[in-house]
């Protein structure tokens, strides 16, 4: 019943040379600053979809997740120095530990009450973060960038073509969950949870392995942003906008398949770096708004429902 | 009959909030029986059977399946004992087609850990060929009519390899073509060795079906015997069958 895997590594290979083939000739570095953000998105959105899509549980918290997993990389890059990669797997762990913590206490309510519950992490993560003055506390802490890794000359290049190396891992691991015996899980939760435990799914410990793995790939994101922006305070990290980016694109992509949260990303990310530097900061929101109410009242599937539309269509 | 029940139902109560749902009900039920559960709306038939199927939990008494105590596993390591049940409302995977309704027990029950070695859809396929759905087997469960729907309910159950198979009102408001179609299919699975529990308004359908049938009113059992028996019982006239 599996699809073969050969012409998504294939692509995945594509995707990844491109990156870094663009890294090496593109001088202009602004668009792997704006690159970055709209990967970052992808991942969020990618690690949103594991449990918001498959398994029908939506989640708010997203900016907690990636909060803090920006904020074990500052405690790594204070106290020891470490590596990105270790702040990157560090990150991983810790934010997965937290969608395990987060996801037993949560995890039984359903509907509106849980995705309440999420909002409510975002608060705690950024509370304890505020009160925390080795990490800089309300102000923020400024960092300085260790110089690059050869071959990168550099430090943003090389956090773009990490952080697309980052996507295509989560890309694979959102595919295998979705294309298993535990994505077949995943949506008999969601099409009817009852059902799905009397047709013997153990609906608890595959939702809270959707929301480790979720968290975990959420907190990897968040992980590089320190480095990228030299800088990091609470308010901008646990931000909403986080949130509500990764429950937008995979909404606007569609749900249903890893396809989804990747093309929604991608547009919707996209867009609103253009519409930044073109038009206002405040507008870049506004699109987000318009984008999700257009889809979800004309188009509930997304891109890709809509994709397979035209394809039935000819 | 004591040393021999499949499944062993005694003092079994639920309550929600002040109302008693159910009052210390017992009832055994022997390997092979073809059992009917039967009372007025509300008199916890379906709560009964939440709680045989782990969709609710007990508050007090002891379920026993095959010599087991089930009362405080969860639902799923229940199916995955032998206890299946259908929906009253049917409940389909709606996202997905009608064969992988029955992917997803064979999956999670039957071929757990080695899921390698199997091939689930041929034997989905097997399954909805046995009721009747072989040809709506790609069709999104979502776009069946009410009989397809009770037959997937059926199906999707059996799928699961039960040994004990709780029917909830599986042909309410099906006509009585589609209610003979179902009592042949739930025959069939009896004569092949499942024991059946059958819930059910109608009366014709019990009658013909079961071996023993109990009444439920207002969460205690008020009568229980062979179909003619029960369907004598002042009691049972007087709270289910308005005479």
């Amino acid at each position: 019943m599996r699809k073969s895997g050969t012409p998504f590594w294939i692509g995945a290979a594509v995707v990844v040379g491109a990156a870094a083939l663009a890294a090496w000739l593109i001088t202009n570095e602004y668009y792997f600053f704006a690159g970055y953000i709209v990967v970052t998105f992808v991942i969020l959105a990618t690690a949103w979809n594991i449990l918001g899509g498959y398994a029908g549980y939506v989640n708010f918290g997203t900016a907690a997740f990636f909060g803090l997993g920006a904020y074990t990389s500052v405690v790594l890059i204070q106290s020891i120095g470490a590596p990105l990669a270790v702040q990157i797997l560090a990150a991983a762990l810790l934010s997965g530990l937290l969608g395990f913590g987060a996801g037993l206490l949560t995890l039984r309510l359903r509907g509106i009450f849980f995705a309440i519950a999420t909002v409510a992490l975002i608060v705690i993560m950024e509370t304890l973060f505020i009160n925390w003055r080795y990490v800089g506390g309300a102000t923020g802490i400024q960092l300085l960038r260790p110089s690059p890794i050869p071959p990168f000359e550099s430090y943003t290049k090389m956090l773009f073509v990490g952080q697309v190396i980052m996507a295509v891992v989560a890309v694979a691991v959102a595919r295998y969950m979705e294309t298993s015996w535990i994505g077949r899980g995943l949506r008999a939760i969601r099409d009817s949870e009852e059902a799905a435990e009397c047709s013997g799914v153990p609906t608890l410990k595959l939702k809270l392995a959707a929301c480790t793995v979720s968290g975990a790939l959420m907190g990897a994101a968040g992980a590089p942003m320190p480095m990228y922006l030299s800088f990091v305070e609470p308010a901008s990290t646990f931000n909403l906008t986080y949130s509500i980016g990764a429950l937008a694109s995979a909404m606007v992509g569609g749900t249903a398949t890893w396809l989804g949260p990747v093309l929604g990303a991608l547009l919707l990310s996209t867009i609103q770096q253009i519409v930044t530097v073109t038009i206002s900061n405040e507008m870049n929101v506004l699109v987000v708004g318009v984008l999700l109410v257009v889809f979800v009242v004309a188009a509930p599937e997304g891109i890709v429902g809509l994709l397979r539309k035209l394809r039935r269509a000819k | 009959m004591t040393g021999s029940a499949l499944l062993r139902v005694s003092g079994v109560s639920k309550h929600f909030g002040g109302f008693t749902a159910l009052a210390e009900v017992s009832l055994e039920i022997a390997p092979g029986e073809r059992f009917g559960l039967i009372g007025p709306n509300g008199s916890g038939k379906t709560t009964l059977i939440n709680c045989i199927s782990g969709s609710l939990r007990n508050d007090g008494g002891s379920i026993v399946f095959d010599g087991e105590e089930i009362s405080a596993l969860p639902a799923y390591q229940r199916t995955r004992r032998g206890i299946a049940r259908s929906f009253q409302v049917p409940r389909p995977f709606s996202s997905m087609p009608v064969v992988e309704n029955l992917v997803v027990p064979l999956e999670y029950v039957v071929h757990r850990g080695s899921l390698h070695k199997a091939d689930t859809r041929a034997e989905a396929m097997e399954l909805l060929h046995g009721i009747g759905l072989a040809d709506k087997a790609e069709t999104p469960s979502s776009r069946l009519t009410q009989v397809e729907l009770r037959k997937l309910e059926l199906a999707r159950a059996m799928a699961a390899r039960p040994r004990l198979l709780i029917s909830d009102e599986a042909m309410a408001g099906l006509s009585s073509s589609e209610i003979d179609e179902i009592l042949k299919i739930l025959f069939k699975l009896n004569e092949s060795g499942i024991t059946i529990i059958m819930i059910e308004h109608i009366m014709h359908a019990v009658m013909r079906f079961s071996q023993r049938v109990v009444c439920l009113d207002a969460g205690r059992i008020i009568c229980e015997g062979t179909p003619a028996e029960t369907v004598a019982n002042p009691d049972v006239q007087r709270a289910y069958l308005g005479a």
